[in-house]
């Protein structure tokens, strides 16, 4: 009789490293490719002013002996935590309605929502920042509900009503922040939003944390307790996901609808749940980003959806959909962008920055793919391990 | 009574006699050997096929026969053994090169185009054509010659939806004939079928091995086995029990070889004591998803305490919409629903799961979250009761020691026991974590849909002395099943519903299965239907 042959602990950690494994795969893969992309641009400067950024990322100025005497060489680094903390939130964002088997597609048009409730609580209520936070999220989580009010009750598809709610996001808050110059918001000698430490200090994500002054260390004015948040955010979606009935509702809606409905859930609470809460995320995420002041926005020129947004699949993919590998994999593509904007501008234009972490992004969407190999590659390797260690 | 291990030695033995000129074995998987991660699905399985023979291949579900056949046609590569067609050791590393050597098969699901004809069906992935245009004329000749030549009656023009089961299956038969395919595999042909079509099935097997064509019939159906084929190979439990001549054997010593220990073949129930009604369904109709019309149309009857009654029926009379309808999976057109005198039309599906258990048809579909673990499905209804829940966070502990007590008492087999995921068990297990589920829940009316689907001789034995000891305890049970030997033997009272109507009932112990038949076929009627327009 084959009983417990497998201890559920290793089944995990097998589980575990196979995801681990396929992730850096995917990411060795990606910067090969990257690199080759470069190689055929200018094979001269491919790797000084091409790659090696790209992998320094925020550590470029480490080794630069006149930045670290004044301490500026951490500011990149302080710059790929800031910027991490966003991707992190729309990371988690799009795996959690994964994981109800929904395609959110619409964290960046939560994002810029939640950016405007963020911003609209500073700059105008001058509220303290963690309502203003509160703020981008509920903003966030309501632009969530539309796609998942229709997907529960007239079942259109989600995708499409995301990405019509991300233009639809965009373009109103846009006219909102800008008001033809009039909006409260809007700062027209520098053409973009108010700094929110010039109108309202107390609204800025405070950036010391048990006495240590982060700004200091980093020497970065931007760096806030900001990922803090977004770590232990992920790791109470972790714990919803994982060991809450609720949690568990949601699964059983994502992975088998009817089965779902046959238990008795109720599917279409959830399925709305689901895109609020995945909409909340993104949400807070753009307020870590704004009220942390790492960026004015700018509603004239971004007439393109905020990057953040799309970037969260990625992270949710690169993570393997898991809300804890979803800090991994933000940092990491945070650490990508930096590095990216770090590449020698004469050599490489800014767009073939943009390409080259395009490319290791898009590589990293495989790495489910490659999960499934190492998955096998591992039972194969235990069962063999089993049978020579005698039969029954 | 059963057969000795030597006396099956001896059989095995002597079908091995060598012949040098002609080989005696169109196909012969030799000591094959194929291992997925904890289990070992064949354990050096041998099966011969004779020339112009019908060959069964019998064992459980779990026993190894579709894995076996997924070696035949190459979807599976074995660890050891070999396969040699006409005594020459082929390799087969897809389902091309299984066809390339003449081998075909006759799924248990059909695999046809459902709006496409039958000629094209048939012809489909082989079209004869002159510079790429289609010469029908010509496939059409042949297929009716095939058709003649074999008693295959079908309409090469009419379009397989329109068409019944079994010409659909006649034409997956002619599909293969098309393709001069030599060895012919009927997986599960029956399942499907009416008596009065299996009787033709039977014949046309008969025909096919009188012309040559050397067939293997995968079944676990011992009377069919008993009847049609001329030798039978075992499995049990992925190995090799061995090769009988039917001619030999008695049904018993073939269940017993096949479960490895006697088996109980009817079932042993006492007269029925039916107590209060606890399930009342009046003049209960169903809209079709699928057409306009009524999916079920009126149907009126009482389920009592202490007594199983069975909807029998060829599949897609009305009862799976029918059974959606009084479990709340789909919403009335009309009627009314009346479960322990409590109105239940309008109840959500968690109110009604309160008094009754569902064993739903489609195990995929309904019973099962085939991503979550077997401890995770065990708790599907009821992972928001304080038992398995504390404050929201769910405990795994009581979780856990449920689901062994579960899989302990219904002998659920699986590679890694409660945290196995659902999706890699047999199905067989599946069902039986299912039914282990909806039987241990609290519940006063079982509702059990083809609680046996799939499943073998032992689990069925089980399954039907468990529902059976449900009505004794005095619980209701109402059946839905398409077995007509199940249907036979374990209801107190038959309804038979045809095109959603409910147009006969019976006591099993004054009815014949052929006069059965022919209600299921909806040749014979005893309600006249009070609906007009139809």
């Amino acid at each position: 009789m084959n009983k417990k042959p497998v201890s559920p602990l290793l089944m995990k950690t097998k589980s575990a490293g196979a995801s681990i494994l396929s992730s850096l795969v995917c990411i060795l893969i990606g910067l090969v490719l990257g690199y080759l992309f470069l190689v055929i641009l200018n094979s001269k400067s491919a790797w000084k002013d091409g790659l090696l950024p790209i992998i320094k990322g925020g550590f470029k100025s480490f080794g630069n002996e006149k930045l670290m005497k004044t301490g500026a060489h951490m500011k990149p680094l302080g710059m790929e935590i800031a910027e991490a903390a966003p991707l992190i939130m729309t990371g988690l964002s799009v795996a959690f309605a994964f994981k109800t088997g929904l395609f959110n597609i619409g964290a960046a048009g939560q994002y810029v929502l939640g950016a405007f409730g963020g911003l609209y609580c500073a700059l105008v209520l001058k509220l303290p920042w963690w309502l203003c936070l509160l703020a981008a999220t509920v903003c966030g989580g309501l632009w969530g509900a539309v796609p998942g009010i229709l997907k529960a009750y007239l079942n259109v598809n989600e995708v499409i009503t995301c990405i019509m709610m991300n233009w639809i996001g965009l373009y109103g808050a846009n006219t909102l922040m800008y008001q033809n110059g009039k909006s409260p918001m809007y700062f027209l000698k520098q053409a973009k939003t108010y700094t929110v430490a010039s109108k309202s200090p107390k609204s800025l994500i405070p950036s010391k944390i048990f006495g240590w002054d982060m700004t200091k260390t980093f020497n970065y004015s931007a760096m806030t307790i900001a990922v803090f948040l977004a770590v232990i955010v992920a790791v109470i979606i972790y714990v919803i996901i994982n060991k809450t009935t609720f949690g568990y509702e949601l699964k059983a809606c994502g992975s088998n609808k009817n089965a779902a409905k046959y238990a008795g859930i109720n599917d279409k609470r959830n399925i709305i749940l689901s895109m609020v809460i995945a909409g909340a995320l993104a949400g807070f995420g753009a307020g870590l980003f704004y009220l942390a002041g790492v960026e004015q926005y700018n509603p004239q020129e971004s007439t393109a959806l905020p990057g953040q947004g799309f970037n969260g699949i990625s992270v949710a993919l690169l993570a393997s959909l898991n809300p804890i590998g979803c800090i991994f994999s933000g940092v990491f593509i945070s650490h990508l962008s930096v590095g990216g904007n770090a590449m020698k501008q004469s050599v490489f234009p800014k767009e073939i920055s943009d390409a080259v972490s395009g490319i290791i992004v898009y590589l990293c969407a495989f790495s489910m793919l490659f999960k499934g190999f190492f998955m096998k590659l591992f039972e194969g390797k235990l069962f063999h391990k089993k049978e020579g260690g005698g039969k029954k | 009574m059963s057969l000795t291990e030597s006396e099956i030695k001896a059989v095995s033995q002597e079908t091995m006699a060598p012949n040098a000129e002609q080989p005696e074995y169109v196909i012969e998987m030799l000591n094959i050997t194929k291992i997925f991660p904890g289990i070992k699905a064949n354990d050096n399985i041998t099966l011969q096929l004779r020339r112009g023979e019908i060959h069964a291949l019998l064992g459980e579900n779990g026993a190894g026969k579709s894995t076996l056949m997924s070696v035949l046609f190459g979807l599976y590569q074995p660890e050891e053994g070999v396969i040699k067609k006409n005594g020459q050791v082929v390799k087969i590393n897809n389902p091309n090169d299984a066809n390339a050597l003449n081998i075909g098969m006759v799924h248990q699901h059909f695999k046809l185009v459902e709006c496409f004809s039958v000629l094209d069906n048939i012809i489909l992935g082989v079209e004869p054509n002159k510079a790429g245009f289609l010469q029908k004329d010509e496939a059409r000749k042949k297929v009716l010659a095939l058709s003649e030549k074999y008693g295959l009656q079908v309409d090469p023009d009419a379009i397989v939806e329109d068409i019944s089961v079994g010409m659909q299956q006649r034409t997956e038969i002619l599909k293969m004939l098309y393709r001069d395919n030599e060895i012919l595999i009927f997986d599960e042909p029956t399942a499907v079928l009416t008596p009065q079509e299996i009787q033709e099935l039977m014949q046309i097997m008969k025909n096919l091995a009188a012309e040559g064509k050397s067939i293997l019939f995968i079944s676990h159906k011992l009377a069919e086995i008993m009847e049609v084929a001329d030798r039978c190979t075992v499995l049990r439990k992925g190995k090799y029990i061995g090769t009988v001549n039917t001619a030999d054997v008695t049904v018993q010593e073939l269940s017993s070889m096949m479960v490895g220990r006697p088996v109980q073949l009817e079932v042993d129930k006492k007269p029925a004591q039916p107590g209060e009604v606890v399930l009342d369904v009046q003049n209960v109709t169903v809209r079709s998803h699928h057409h306009g019309g009524n999916a079920v149309s009126n149907v009126s009857f009482q389920v009592r305490r202490g007594e199983i009654v069975c909807l029998a029926g060829i599949e897609g009379n009305g009862q799976t919409q029918f059974i959606y309808g009084l479990t709340g999976l789909d919403k009335l057109a009309s009627g009314k629903i009346t479960l322990l005198g409590e109105d239940i039309t309008h109840q959500s599906i968690r109110k009604r799961a309160k008094h009754m258990s569902h064993i739903p048809e489609d195990r995929h579909k309904h019973g099962l979250v085939l991503d979550f673990s077997v401890e995770e499905n065990m708790i599907l209804q009821r992972y928001w009761q304080p038992e398995f829940q504390k404050a929201g966070f769910i405990r795994f502990g009581e979780m856990r020691k449920y689901s062994d007590r579960l899989i302990e008492k219904f002998d659920v087999r699986s590679g890694q026991g409660s945290i196995t995921k659902a999706r890699s068990m047999s199905g067989g297990n599946q069902q039986k974590a299912i039914v282990a589920r909806e039987m241990d829940r609290d519940h006063e009316l079982l509702v059990a849909v083809q609680p046996t689907r799939g499943l073998d001789v032992g689990a069925i034995e089980f399954i039907h002395s468990e529902i059976v000891k449900e009505r004794d305890e005095g619980k209701a049970v109402l059946l839905v099943s398409l077995e007509l030997e199940e249907v036979m033997s374990l209801s107190d009272r038959i309804l038979v519903m045809y095109e959603g109507e409910i147009v006969g009932e019976f006591d099993p112990k004054k009815v014949t299965v052929e006069e059965l038949g022919l209600y299921m076929a909806g040749a014979k009627r005893d309600t006249p239907s009070a609906k007009e327009g139809k």
